[in-house]
Formats: structure tokens, C-alpha cells, sequence
């Protein structure tokens, strides 16, 4: 079992097998977060700070979660709120966080690449919670968790990625993931919300969501990112919800046994429709939001073990 | 009456496209005499009085008309921490660039002729290169009134460019166009189409969307020059192109051209020697405008070099504090600094032999001095001797921090270069000297 790296930035520097390991371990997670005793001491002794420079309810709750059940102390930082409204840079507010030791820092930040630049700057392990249109690995990880229970395996397996993609992290990640796995990837959105030359990376687009959820193993929907839309994209959102709103009409089309999942916050009625969402026969998306805690649990205490295999390096 | 004599030189000729071995004087700041060592050069040196020539053994190192770089920032008015004429002059020096042609693109912009004046006295206190001034083609580079075209050319404006400010309105673009046209003034365009632009930091691609950076389709770049060559066609002006950097532009470029418009076009060492590739890490001394393109547009623009339809290459010199790059890539500020590292960096292509040292020179010093009616730019008897010696194969990793420019924003930190400036003469004066400081 081998997870050699120092930070959780994204999936693509994850090899096949570091990520079998780290689900793996979330599985036993899953487990044990369904017992009644909570007390691992996987972190104790370490501090976890969460830095969310973008609002986030699930996420940020599932991290806290995630790092209490493992006996680390966290503190939440509500950026938005804190000093980088008085003009501090990223790199300053850094700097000061390591300053005060933390052994786990969780970040969120509106700009792609923002977490990258950020753990070149501090010497503790830095989880990428989101950076702009870029990555969400831990989102891209519990989705494979959760594909991975409900179908029994994570590999051959055709997975129809539908809506928003050219705002969507969560795509990207999972784009980056299914495919190291081995898995047969569609896109599916209308042209405006799908990115230029994402076909390069061995998915096949589509802009007819019926043709797309055709056989598939898989659907999983994505949040029209309205907040990001600089407007234009489509023409209104009744319309989205005529062509790639997933109702029981599309899904059928996929196979009898699709799952249906949603990385969440979900508009109803915009890109989903609330009896699907709600169906426990198809809808896995509680089982994501509870895969999600397990495997932050096996995120941070992998790179917790890194940590303490190696000396503790204080910046001067 | 001084005289210099540079012996045993290798003189890049970029007018007669020659590459050959001679001779070289200087007599009070002017190239007098031109021998070549297939001619008998004892009788050529006949006449000079030895004891008042100061004779240089190039040693058959490189002698090539001083680089005339179209498009430098400095940072006065108003941004003096970023650079100062002195050090810009002295990177300029350093890089062989003998002739500054400066932007405007300053706070606030030099629109006035009072402020081209302040530039002026500036320029001759401070550095040691000449400077030619660019002026802004409307009031505040806002793309609302012209300038005063007229007094800024007698004031010494060389150019007229609103720089990365696009001028939307095409009323006020034609009629300052019209208005150049009847002064005979140079217009120089940034063909970017601002709406596409808006708010990208890559081209847009599979690379663009696996980094999820905004990014603009490179058809932005055709779309503002055919917009652009629709208006020199209507009002008969003297255009210029900034930095053309993708492939699918340049045949509406050589169509122009074909067409008998008065219309040339550069193109920046950036985008001639890097590709988009570069941004992997996000490492934002690689953020340019426009944004780094593809290798296969990097090969267009390198082609058109050799073959002539791109005219000009600069060094887009922008010089930008740490603070300003040290952001998130989409926040970070653009632009690199280049006068220093521009021959170094643009001799990659010769040595990766796709293009000559003499064709390099074209684009580097003859055409822009042509473009902009300066005598220099070449080595002919009665063209003041603007020259830069350098050694094309000596290697160099670059330091940003041994650079002279105020700010180190340099994309090829660390970078393995093959090619090093020995020495550089504005007017026949030494302005640098490899080893001094």
C-alpha cells in the first residue's frame, strides 16, 4: 500500500493504484462511521485548519466531520469574513496560518490554481476542497467510493457526466479519475457548458441527453452553477430543464439499473427532477454526502501518516 | 574626429542578408567604412592615421545593428518601482537593444505633448539608449477622442497605439485613423476582439479546460485584425499590427498585404520561443497578452518570421513587481520583462536553425527602423553606429536576480540559453561591456 505525496491537490498526479488504496481505506470508514463508538485517534494531537474562500456548507461540515471522528483539533476560518476583506493577499494569509502550526490545512478558493500556489508556501499537508474551475478531488473520490458500493466495481463501467461542465470542478475531477480507472466517459450538456477540447481527454461529448444516457451504467448530473454565469450561456432555464433536466422520460434510456447521483447543493427542477432525485432505488446522492466524510477520513489520515514518517521542518 | 575600428568581425547584415567576416568603422558615432575580408583590407585600412583609431578584435564574434525594440514599458510616469528609464536603459544595454520605442501605456498615459516632453527629459537624463516615444491614439487610452496627432508627432511621437485598450467604436477608430493618414503618422492595433477577451488568462484548448483557466478561442485574434484591415482599407492609414500570435490570422495578414495596404506586423519573442504548455504550474511570469498559444501557432508565427510576412519581433517589455505576480494566475498581473533577454532567449531559433541570424536582424533592428523612418537599424556606410557584438554560442543560465531591471518578472529564470551580448555602441559610444557593471 503506497500513497506517496505530501499534499491533496487534485487526481491527476494520483496514480491507479494510490487511489484504490485511499478508497480502500474509506471503505473501512464507511464502516466504522455507522458504529456507534467515534473515537479513532488517526489525527490526535494534530490541528486541522479549514480555509474556505468561497461559501460552502457540505463540504466545509464534511471536513470538520471528518477530522473531529479522527481526534484532530479543527477550526474553521470563514475567509470571506476575515482579513482578506482588508486587502491581504493570499500568500500573506498563508504564511500567517502556518505560522501557527497546523498539521492539515483544507482549502477552498474561488481561482484555479489557488491551492497549488498556496502549498508551495507552507510546510504542513494542504487538501484541495475546491480551486475554481480546476480540481475537487475529494468530491471526484467519493463519487468513485460510492460507484464503487453500489456497482460492485470501478471499471468498465459507462458513466454519463451531464449538465454544467465547463464551470464544473467536480467534472473535471471525475473526468481525470473514471478515466485513470478505465471507465467509458460521456459528456453531455448543451455546447456553451462544455469546454474546449475536453474530448482530447478520452470522453466522448454529447449534446442530445437522451443519445448520451443511452446504456448507461452511471448518471451523474451536475449543478447548474448560476452564481458563475456571466450570463448567456443558455437561453432560460426552463429550457435546460426541457433538454437536460433528468427526468424519468431520459432516464430511461439509460440502463435499468442506473444509478442517479448529484455532488449537491441540487435545483430541483432545474437540472434534476425531485421524484428522481428522491427515488432510493436510483438516487445514491445520500450515500455520497455520507461516502464523502469517509473518504476525507482516509484523505487526511493518509497524509497524516506522511507526515509523521517524516521530520518535522520548521520555516525560519 | 574618433575613430573605431572593429577587426575581425562576423557582420550580420540584415539589408543584404549576409553573414560574413570583416571589418568595420566608426568615425564620430557613424559606420564610415564597410570591408570585407574577401577584398584586400590592407589597402581598405589605407589612410587611417593608426595612433587615432581604437581598434576592437571582434575576435570573429557577431557584429549586428543595434535591436530596435517597438513596445517597452517603462514604468514613468507613475509606476517608477516597477522600472526607471536608468534601468531600463541599462537592461536595454545589456540586451543590445540600442533604441527604446516606449509605450504609452502608463499612469496616466502619455496623451499630451507636455507629457511626451516630461518623457523626453527623462529619457536623455536617464538613459543611455535612445528612446523614441509612443503616443496614445485617444485622450486616456479610453477610445472616446484622438489625441493631438499633430502636436505629438512634432513632439517627437513615433507612433500612435492605445496598447491593450482596444478602441471598440469604429467612428472614433476611423476618423483618428483618417486623421493619421493625412499627418502620414503610424497607427499600431492590438488585434484582440475585446469581448471574446474579456477576463481570459490562457487559449482556450484541452489545455486551458484541464487547468479550468478562463480562456479566449485564438479566432479573437482574427476577428480584431479583419475588423482592423477593413478600417486601414477605408481610410488608407499606415497600420501596424502588435503582436500577431496565432496561426489562423496571418492570411488575412498577407491578403493586406498582397492588397498593396500599407500594413505590417510584429509578433513577440514570447510567443516565438514559449506555447501554452508553459502554464502547467501556473506560474504566472508565463501570463502574457495575449495569452500563450499552442506549438502549432508557435511554428506558424516562427515560419512567418523566416519567410518575412510578420515584419517586427519585440520584446513587449513589462515590467511587473512581485506583489503583482505573486496572486492566484486568473488575479496575477501580465506581461514579462524581456529588453535584457531578448537576443539570448530569440537565438534559440537560430540555434535550433529555423531561422538565420541575418532574418532574425530583419525583424529585429532593419524592419522596425524602417517602420518607424529611423536611420538605424543597419550596417551601411552613413547609418549611425548603433551596433551590438555578441557571442551567439557562449552558454548562460539565466539569474532573474542578476538582471537590471527593477522588477525580475522574466518567464526563463533558470532557463539554458546559448548566446551572450559582449558589447553594445549607441552613436559609436560603448553603452555596455560583458564583465563591467
Amino acid at each position: 500500500m503506497r500513497f506517496d505525496h505530501r499534499h491533496l491537490l487534485g487526481i491527476e498526479p494520483l496514480r491507479p493504484d494510490e487511489i484504490t488504496t485511499l478508497l480502500d481505506l474509506a471503505d473501512q470508514y464507511a464502516t466504522y462511521n455507522r458504529g456507534r463508538d467515534k473515537n479513532a485517534q488517526a489525527l490526535a494531537g494534530m490541528t486541522q485548519i479549514n480555509m474556505f474562500f468561497e461559501n460552502s456548507t457540505r463540504t466545509q461540515a464534511s471536513f470538520e466531520l471528518a477530522g473531529k471522528r479522527l481526534g484532530a483539533d479543527v477550526m474553521n476560518m470563514a475567509m470571506q469574513a476575515s482579513s482578506i476583506k482588508k486587502g491581504e493577499t493570499l500568500i500573506d494569509t498563508a504564511l500567517t496560518l502556518n505560522a501557527m502550526h497546523p498539521d492539515l490545512l483544507v482549502v477552498r478558493h474561488p481561482h484555479s490554481g489557488a491551492v497549488d500556489l498556496l502549498a508551495q508556501k507552507v510546510n504542513c499537508a494542504v487538501l484541495n476542497a475546491g480551486d475554481g474551475r480546476h480540481e475537487h478531488p475529494t468530491q471526484a473520490l467519493l463519487d468513485a467510493l460510492t460507484i464503487r458500493r453500489a456497482k460492485g466495481r470501478l471499471h468498465r463501467l459507462t458513466i454519463a457526466i451531464c449538465g454544467d461542465v465547463a464551470h464544473s470542478r467536480v467534472a473535471r475531477s471525475n473526468l481525470l479519475l473514471l478515466h485513470k480507472m478505465e471507465n467509458r466517459i460521456r459528456l453531455v450538456g448543451p455546447p456553451t457548458l462544455m469546454p474546449a477540447g475536453i474530448d482530447a481527454f478520452g470522453a466522448e461529448v454529447y449534446d442530445d441527453m437522451r443519445e448520451g444516457l443511452r446504456d448507461a451504467d452511471v448518471v451523474m448530473m451536475l449543478r447548474l452553477q448560476k452564481e458563475r454565469m456571466d450570463g448567456g450561456f443558455i437561453p432560460s432555464e426552463r429550457e435546460y430543464y426541457h433538454r437536460y433536466g433528468l427526468d424519468a422520460e431520459k432516464l430511461s434510456h439509460a440502463k435499468p439499473d442506473a444509478i442517479v447521483m448529484h455532488p449537491g447543493p441540487m435545483n430541483r427542477g432545474v437540472e434534476i427532477d425531485g421524484t428522481i432525485a428522491d427515488d432510493i432505488n436510483r438516487s445514491v446522492i445520500q450515500d455520497q454526502v455520507e461516502m464523502g466524510v469517509a473518504v476525507r477520513m482516509a484523505a487526511m489520515d493518509l497524509l497524516a501518516r506522511n507526515l509523521r514518517a517524516r521530520p518535522k521542518t520548521v520555516m525560519v | 574626429m574618433t575613430q573605431t575600428l572593429f577587426t575581425n568581425a562576423r557582420l550580420i547584415d540584415p539589408e543584404g542578408d549576409t553573414d560574413q567576416i570583416g571589418a568595420l568603422l566608426v568615425t564620430d558615432g557613424k559606420i564610415t567604412r564597410i570591408i570585407l575580408q574577401d577584398g584586400n583590407s590592407g589597402d581598405a585600412l589605407a589612410g587611417l592615421d593608426e595612433t587615432d583609431v581604437t581598434v576592437i578584435d571582434c575576435a570573429g564574434k557577431c557584429l549586428a545593428p543595434g535591436i530596435v525594440d517597438i513596445g517597452v514599458k517603462v514604468g514613468e510616469p507613475g509606476e517608477r518601482h516597477k522600472e526607471s528609464f536608468g534601468t531600463a536603459g541599462q537592461a536595454a544595454a545589456a540586451g543590445g537593444v540600442t533604441t527604446m520605442v516606449t509605450r504609452p501605456d502608463t499612469n496616466p498615459p502619455i496623451d499630451t505633448p507636455e507629457q511626451l516632453d516630461f518623457i523626453r527629459r527623462r529619457a536623455t537624463d536617464e538613459a543611455r539608449v535612445n528612446v523614441r516615444p509612443m503616443a496614445a491614439l485617444t485622450k486616456g487610452r479610453e477610445g472616446r477622442e484622438m489625441t493631438e496627432i499633430g502636436f505629438l508627432m512634432d513632439a517627437g511621437a513615433v507612433a500612435f497605439t492605445d496598447c491593450d485598450h482596444v478602441v471598440t467604436d469604429n467612428k472614433v477608430l476611423s476618423r483618428a485613423m483618417t486623421y493619421a493618414r493625412s499627418l502620414g503618422a503610424l497607427v499600431i492595433g492590438h488585434p484582440q476582439d475585446p469581448g471574446l477577451s474579456k477576463g481570459a488568462a490562457a487559449t482556450s484548448g484541452k489545455f486551458a479546460s484541464l487547468r479550468g483557466l478562463p480562456s479566449v478561442s485564438p479566432m479573437a485574434e482574427r476577428m480584431g485584425l479583419d475588423r482592423d484591415i477593413a478600417l486601414v482599407e477605408m481610410t488608407g492609414v499606415r497600420y501596424h499590427v502588435d503582436q500577431l500570435t496565432t496561426a489562423r490570422a496571418l492570411p488575412a495578414l498577407e491578403r493586406a498585404k498582397a492588397n498593396g495596404f500599407k500594413v505590417t506586423a510584429g509578433t513577440s519573442m514570447h510567443h516565438l520561443t514559449l506555447n501554452e504548455m508553459d502554464l502547467a504550474d501556473y506560474r504566472t511570469f508565463f501570463k502574457v497578452k495575449p495569452p500563450l498559444r499552442s506549438e502549432d501557432d508557435r511554428k506558424a508565427i516562427v515560419e512567418a518570421i523566416r519567410s518575412g510576412l510578420i515584419d517586427v519581433i519585440g520584446s513587449f517589455h513589462t515590467p511587473q513587481d512581485e506583489e503583482s505576480k505573486r496572486l492566484p494566475f486568473e488575479e496575477a498581473a501580465s506581461g514579462a520583462v524581456g529588453l535584457e533577454t531578448m537576443l539570448p532567449v530569440i537565438l534559440r531559433l537560430y540555434h535550433a536553425e529555423e531561422l538565420s541570424l541575418p532574418c532574425l536582424f530583419r525583424a529585429l533592428s532593419f524592419n522596425p527602423a524602417k517602420l518607424l523612418g529611423l536611420d538605424c537599424g543597419r550596417l551601411s556606410e552613413g547609418a549611425p553606429a548603433d551596433l551590438v557584438l555578441f557571442d551567439p554560442d557562449k552558454p548562460v543560465v539565466l539569474d532573474r536576480f542578476k538582471l537590471r531591471s527593477k522588477s525580475k518578472n522574466t518567464p526563463f529564470d533558470g532557463a539554458r540559453l546559448q548566446g551572450r551580448v559582449l558589447g553594445t555602441w549607441v552613436a559609436g559610444d560603448r553603452v555596455f561591456a560583458e564583465g563591467q557593471a
